[in-house]
């Protein structure tokens, strides 16, 4: 038997996470050393996963099959694809600058790593997962930790509100992607969730058209397809800076990855017949999401909003069902995710200093803290879609591929671009240039360490990716085509 | 070394020594110069090996430097980048080769290297000045030095890098990473005194106001991609895919070649700075002077117009050489339009440098108003010499300015805005080498007759459009010519001309050698380069030397465009305006006194307070574009749908659902089972109830009830529509 190098990645967390509850919870230096050595464990196996994945063979790499509970059909099926492959290194990468970030974190750093650890077993699973059963149950996972890591470690202000209108969203999102998912079980009379096996079930064209939508928007929640994307922005603000950066960076990618996953793969049909509703929805997300963090004044709300932003491009992308714009959401996802994450931890880092994220009262944080500002900006330029980074590579073939489809949504969302930039330059104008209010003068002083490590390993993949995007997209192309295949053959 | 090796190395020594100096060499000034400037000088010696090379390659046009790589695998096929030299490329190669490295050996002095740091000086404001004392024990006021010195070598380093890629690009999406490039220098640079408001909000404005260019831009370029499969020129342009364009209808009666030609074209308008996305120019030159030169004057928006010129087969596909095709127009009308638009503001402008970016504005008009009409050697002819001439000019505002804040120093006054030329006056005999460089900078711009450069790009586009019969442009583009040569004169009159006005003037002092050898030698190019391209039939002087210009840019095109037949009428109208303008600039200021008016103020009136305003071009934009922008944005989507409807929504459903929630436990619960079903049952009611109760405890928790109606409402619908 080959080494079950998925399984390991998905359940080192949590048993890590185990491990960090047995300990003594005055002992935080151990708590944390633990967990570095967990997260770093799981994202050195993932650059492993990444790197040893055969992009010309494409297809599902590193399967491990059990039967779990044989007599309902659910097996424990997991691989990976090119699709979720880069998730895989994301979460790895999310969860590794995520314990650095929050090595200062005083208030029960045991329940919080554990926590944290627990979000991550379920976030891995569900990238791995090939049986829609397994999926749920990690997605479940993935969604439920995040309640009281808000609201334990959140924003005092929001964190109540926030923690539970996040989570009943998720969690009824999930539940009528579950009414799908049991509906697809039935219809496809197998008496398997094992998802390649329902890929081949062969639908009927009126069942998939009634169910894509419960299953695609269900899952799409998490991703904040616009109208259902009020939690994101309350969210990822009440949440501690790692929980955001887990959050924003990693699992909204949840949400549009189990949607394309679930929704478009098995019932290639539905999407066929609903792409425009969920183009619609997505371009309003890009637009509208950048135009309301124009006018935030909270810089993480910013954050937040411009979140929504560029998940409905990842979403606009699969609404072309073209090879450019899912190749180009894939990439998205990821870029996305890591930019996010290089974000949320910035904001943590003045927040921390300064106490507050009124973008008015703040200025000048480029003098004390140099590697935030520098980290900050190449993630503006990532979004911005500055060529030469990871965000260009991702947002041109999906202008291209909504081009093909429909050029005027092109067109419109392309004002996202311009508002995009305005947003970025003004936060970095105000933040990190210009005066430094008084009262923070002598009383704020450069981030750590660690947190730098955060950010180069951050900053280095976006760049990395912008100028050679041939590391990551011919393997996000080896799984479009797969989707392309179901796509055709329906 | 191969020709194609050496053309893929060019872009690199400015990026290498951005990353030297950011990374190593911060603290040491010196180090950090020699660094740049050698990096330019690298670059520039490679350009000019290229262009030797290039020069001495027969149909250079059929058979350019070429070489390319994949990168970007994008569907079936990879986008591929590479690099290619032909006769357009090389052409303005050579210009970038030496406007660059020039500014950059200017930018050595312009920063006051070798002098003293100021005691109040600190990064983000422009240097104050120092007290030196000399050998007798004297106290002087000099300049200091500039805080940021090293840094500012690093940015112009990734400046040059990203102009170099675009010139030497074989594609558009190289040469789209090089303009992004550009205009985050742009930012950076404008923005480089960032302690200064008017710096930061320059910056943004310029980043801002290109951008718009550039999403239409990478609007055309996935529209290009997508209808061809390619961005690299050598396809793009070839015929079979140019009449595939050609032929097809795209929107609003445009073939999808016009249609393509038209979005990229909205990049230039952003990036040359042309109405209606003008505004930006004139504010950035908040920057430092060099940054105005290069990147405001010779390169940056000159990368405009090279692009325009580059995708002229696009636009011009189908055209028969007579009636213009739609795409055409719209350009020629931009470019004359703003040719003669911005030269009547900047006759109203007193900033030496902001007459400077408004004639900017105007030439590169006059480029675009050339490639308009099909003149495209002339278009890329000016587009050479107005390189070297206006950043000549720049460079020489420069040296005038640091000459007057000399005299600030000296004077101590510092009220005196060493920028305004009604301060100036009298400047030829204390600054003779910026004078006689800045004259030959004028003239050149003005058109002076037969010996400038600038008179022969531009009686070449006069000849085009009279001899195509072009009449509107050419009347539009003559009246800018005038106006051109008039605020010309007005400026070198007002500036060096006459007696001092001010006492700052008085004691303004001439500028090092590393500020007036790169005058002196770009005053050799803006009087010589216009020699390369004497219409053959010219009198006098046509057929002395070959004309060598139209012969070499013009092997770019498939079909080489033919010379225009030599017309007397254009040639006296060119002579005409030039001198014409050039006398009344000298007439109307040769005797303002100390505190005068501007004559023309006198004669003008409203119209000149409008002209001084810019037509109130910022203050309409602000409220037509950027307030409802923001309204639209905090007002409508945030507040009334956002947080108003959305949110709304949410919480009236979570009301919803607590008052059915009490309304069950008050008139159901309570007086109903629990009155007539037995005590036996009671505990699990009151269970229920307390459960019940629960959704009242605060609002939060009513949206999982409300999602649940929400999702038992949608439910019923998706039941009853698609299965019933």
């Amino acid at each position: 038997m080959t080494f079950p190098i998925l399984s390991v990645i998905v359940f080192t967390p949590f048993v890590a996470g185990m491990l960090i509850l047995l300990m003594p919870g005055e002992r935080k230096t151990e708590i944390r050393m633990t967990a570095l050595a967990a997260a770093a464990f799981a994202l050195l196996l993932s650059i492993w996963v990444y790197f040893s994945y055969d992009v010309a063979a494409a297809g599902y790499q590193f399967q491990e099959q059990y039967s779990w509970l044989p007599a309902l059909g659910i097996g424990y099926h997991v691989g990976v694809d090119g699709l979720s492959t880069p998730l895989v290194l994301l979460t790895g990468v999310v969860m590794f600058t995520g314990v650095l970030i929050s090595w200062n974190i005083d208030d029960r750093p045991r329940e919080f790593f554990a926590f944290l650890f627990i979000l991550a077993t379920g976030v891995f699973g569900v990238f791995v997962a090939l049986d829609l059963f397994q999926l749920f149950f990690f997605y479940e996972i993935a969604v439920f930790p995040m309640y009281l890591l808000i609201s334990i470690w959140g924003w005092v202000k929001t964190r109540e509100y926030a923690a539970m209108k996040l989570t009943l969203y998720l969690f009824i999102g999930s539940v009528v992607a579950l009414v799908g998912g049991l509906a697809m079980y039935w219809a496809a009379g197998a008496q398997s969730f094992d998802m390649l096996v329902l890929e081949q079930a062969g639908f009927s064209e009126a069942f998939q058209r009634t169910w894509f939508l419960p299953v695609f928007i269900g899952f799409a929640v998490l991703g904040g397809i616009f109208p259902f994307h009020n939690w994101s922005p309350d969210g990822h603000v009440a949440a501690p800076t790692a929980v955001s950066m887990f959050h924003a960076g990693v699992l909204m990618k949840l949400g549009a990855f189990a949607a394309l996953r679930v929704g478009i793969m098995l019932l290639p049909e539905g999407a066929k017949h609903w792409a425009w509703l969920i183009m619609l929805l997505a371009l309003v997300n890009v637009v509208y999401g950048a135009f309301i963090a124009m006018v935030q004044t909270d810089f993480k709300y910013v954050i937040g909003f411009s979140s929504v932003s560029h998940m409905g491009l990842v979403m606009m992308g699969f609404a072309t069902l073209t090879k450019q714009g899912l190749t180009g959401s894939g990439v998205q996802m990821f870029s996305h995710g890591v930019m996010t994450a290089l974000f949320f931890a910035a904001v943590g880092m003045v927040y921390n200093q300064a106490h507050t994220r009124e973008i008015p009262k703040l200025g000048g944080f480029a003098k004390v803290m140099p590697f935030t500002a520098i980290g900050f900006i190449i993630g503006g330029l990532v979004s911005m879609g500055m060529p030469g980074f990871s965000g260009f590579v991702a947002e041109f073939p999906i202008f291209m591929g909504v081009w093909q489809v429909k050029p005027w949504i092109a067109i419109l969302a392309a004002i996202s671009i311009i508002i995009t930039a305005s947003y970025i330059m003004l936060v970095v104008r105000r933040v990190f240039f210009g005066d430094m209010p008084e009262e923070f003068v002598g009383h704020t002083h450069d981030v750590t360490v660690l947190d730098k490590v955060a950010l180069t390993l951050l900053s280095v993949l976006m760049i990395g990716i912008g100028i050679f995007p041939a590391l990551m997209v011919p393997m996000v192309q080896s799984g479009v085509e797969n989707v392309l295949r179901l796509l055709g053959g329906a | 070394m191969a020709t194609e090796t050496l053309i893929w190395l060019l872009p690199l020594p400015p990026l290498l020594a951005f990353f030297l100096i950011v990374l190593f060499t911060n603290r040491n000034k010196a180090l950090s110069h020699w660094i740049g400037v050698g990096a330019a000088a690298l670059s520039w010696l490679g350009s000019m090996i290229v262009f030797v090379r290039a020069l001495g390659v027969e149909h250079l046009g059929e058979h350019p430097f070429a070489s390319a790589i994949n990168w970007l695998p994008l569907g079936d096929t990879w986008l591929k980048i590479g690099v290619r030299i032909d006769p357009l490329s090389a052409v303005v190669l050579f210009f970038v080769g030496w406007t660059v490295f020039m500014i950059f050996l200017y930018s050595v002095g312009y920063h006051n290297y070798g002098q003293p740091e100021g005691d109040h000086d600190r990064p983000g404001l422009p240097p104050h000045g120092a007290t030196a004392t000399d050998e007798h024990g004297h106290e002087h006021a000099v300049p200091s030095v500039e805080p940021m010195y090293s840094r500012f070598f690093a940015f112009i380093g990734l400046f040059a890098f990203g102009m170099y890629t675009l010139v030497v690009s074989d594609n558009l999406l190289t040469l789209f990473v090089g303009w992004e490039i550009m205009g985050l220098c742009s930012y950076l640079l404008i923005g480089f005194w960032y302690g200064k408001k008017s710096a930061r909000d320059a910056a943004i404005k310029a980043f801002m106001t290109t951008r718009i260019g550039d999403v239409f831009m990478l609007l055309g370029i996935a529209f290009l991609y997508t209808a061809t499969g390619s961005l690299s020129y050598d396809v793009v342009f070839s015929e079979r895919v140019l009449h595939a364009l050609a032929t097809t209808p795209a929107f609003f009666g445009l073939t999808a070649a016009g249609m393509i030609g038209l979005l990229l074209f909205i990049g230039a308008v952003g990036k040359s700075a042309q109405w209606p996305l003008h505004v930006w120019l004139p504010d950035a030159m908040e920057g430092p002077t060099p940054v105005s030169a290069m990147i405001h004057a010779a390169t940056m928006v000159s990368a405009g117009v090279y692009m325009t010129i580059r995708i002229f087969p696009l636009f011009s596909a189908g055209w028969d050489g007579h009636g213009l095709t739609a795409t055409m127009s719209i350009i020629a009308f931009i470019g004359a339009f703003t040719a003669l638009f911005a030269a009547t503001i900047a006759v109203a402008q007193n900033d030496i440098k902001r007459v400077l970016a408004y004639s900017t504005i105007s030439q590169l008009g006059y480029m675009i108003a050339a490639i308009g009409i099909g003149a495209y050697v002339a278009a890329a002819f000016h587009l050479v010499t107005h390189a070297f001439f206006k950043a000549l000019l720049f460079l020489g505002s420069g040296s005038v300015i640091h000459g007057m804040e000399h005299g600030v120093l000296h004077t101590g006054d510092h009220d005196v805005d060493p920028q305004d030329m009604f301060n100036m006056g009298g400047l030829y005999k204390k600054m003779p080498v910026t004078f006689w460089t800045f004259l030959i900078g004028g003239f050149a711009l003005s058109g002076f007759p037969l010996v400038t450069a600038g008179f022969w790009s531009k009686d070449e586009i006069f000849a085009d459009a009279f001899g195509h019969g072009h009449m509107a442009v050419f009347i539009t583009l003559a009246l800018a010519a005038f106006l051109t040569a008039f605020y010309t004169m007005r400026q070198i009159t007002l500036s060096f001309l006459g007696k001092p006005r001010t006492g700052v003037a008085e004691h303004a002092q001439e500028t090092p050698w590393t500020m007036t050898v790169p005058l002196m030698v770009l005053a050799i190019f803006a009087v010589t380069f216009g020699w390369v391209g004497i219409p053959e039939h010219f009198p006098g002087l046509g057929g002395l030397l070959p004309n060598w210009f139209h012969e070499f840019v013009g092997g770019t095109l498939a079909v080489r465009p033919e010379a225009v037949a030599f017309s007397m009428a254009p040639l006296l109208t060119s002579l005409g305006v030039a001198l014409g303008g050039l006398f009344f600039g000298w007439l109307v200021y040769r005797k303002v006194q100390a505190g005068a008016v501007d004559p023309l103020k006198k004669v003008l009136g409203p119209v000149h307070t409008l002209l001084e305003n810019k037509y109130y071009f910022d203050e309409a934009y602000d409220f037509l574009f950027v307030k409802p922008a923001y309204w639209l944005a905090e007002t409508f989507t945030y507040k009334w749908i956002d947080r108003g409807l959305i949110d709304n929504i949410l919480h009236s459903f979570g009301r919803a659902a607590t008052w059915l929630g009490s309304a069950l436990r008050n008139y159901f619960d309570l007086p109903f089972i629990n009155r007539f079903v037995g005590d036996g049952s009671a505990a699990v009611v009151r269970k229920a109830g307390s459960e019940l109760r629960y959704v009242e405890t605060g609002r939060i928790q009513q949206y999982m009830i409300a999602a649940m109606s929400t999702l038992i409402v949608v439910g019923a619908l998706l039941y009853y529509f698609f299965l019933a």
